[in-house]
């Protein structure tokens, strides 16, 4: 059912015209992908997904797309000539991927184990510290890059 | 049929969506939506194996967490140049882009 929700955004997402239309598809595949973290034993992860992912990331692009599109009287067509090559080598991709998910002996456990939130909070800031320490530098980076990109040439020519 | 493989199966799926958007859309900002959809794709693989493989003391889901903080700051620098860059060509058509062309 989830997984119906996964692929079924996902493929509305790549393939709908209208790109909030898309956007919206995005936020229920991502909705599914939170509820299908939480059937993994993650709820960790899956409150990360919400609110990253559900929260902010899409947000942002509805932001970024109502600050573009200049109004929805004439909707391009979605697709590059290349399509067709992007389909076959899309699916060439999934089998390869399958195909090795399929036939690899994993050892896996029958049921899947769950992440215990205190543990993950430990290893954060033990054994993975030092990732931590520098996520935190690339979001700073990202803040800086994010304004200065942003901004608009006329601001700073006022500014000097 | 909620095994391992099953999982892989559905990311493996979602990454192909993903990689077929970036390689056949036109509009920059689906572009960067599709980014999105493989980098979640390669976080449901990693919590799938966090909880399947024994003996993975929770690195899958540390993973997870620092790919989404990762993917949240490329969605905002991606942004932002795409931003910049339709307010100079008024198009978010990436056919349109031909400068280095001409």
């Amino acid at each position: 059912m989830l997984a119906i929700g996964i692929l079924g955004g996902g493929l509305a997402v790549v393939t709908l015209r209208n790109v909030i239309h898309s956007a919206v598809a995005m936020m229920i595949c991502f909705g599914s992908l939170a509820g299908m973290y939480a059937l993994l034993g993650a709820p960790i992860i899956a409150a990360a997904q919400v609110l990253i992912y559900l929260g902010a990331i899409s947000v942002l692009i509805l932001f970024a797309i109502m600050l573009t599109q200049a109004g929805d009287a004439s909707l391009p067509a979605p697709f590059h000539r290349q399509a067709p090559i992007a389909v076959v080598i899309a699916l060439v991709v999934v089998g390869l991927v399958a195909w090795a998910a399929v036939s690899t002996p994993w050892h896996a456990a029958s049921a899947a184990v769950g992440v215990a939130i205190e543990a993950v909070g430990n290893l954060l800031f033990t054994d993975y510290a030092l990732p931590f320490e520098i996520i935190g530098f690339l979001l700073l980076a990202a803040i800086i890059g994010a304004i200065f990109l942003a901004r608009r040439p006329e601001e700073d020519e006022r500014a000097n | 049929m909620a095994s391992l493989q099953g999982y892989l199966i559905v990311s493996a799926g979602l990454f192909g969506i993903g990689a077929f958007g970036f390689m056949a859309r036109r509009n920059a900002i689906l572009m960067l939506i599709s980014i999105e959809l493989m980098l979640n794709s390669v976080n449901l693989s990693l919590v799938a194996f966090n909880a399947y493989i024994p003996g993975a003391h929770n690195a899958g889901a540390i993973f997870a967490l620092i790919v989404m903080a990762v993917a949240a700051a490329e969605a905002t620098v991606g942004l932002a140049l795409v931003i910049a860059i339709i307010r100079t060509r008024q198009t978010p058509e990436v056919d349109e882009y031909d400068d280095l062309k001409e």
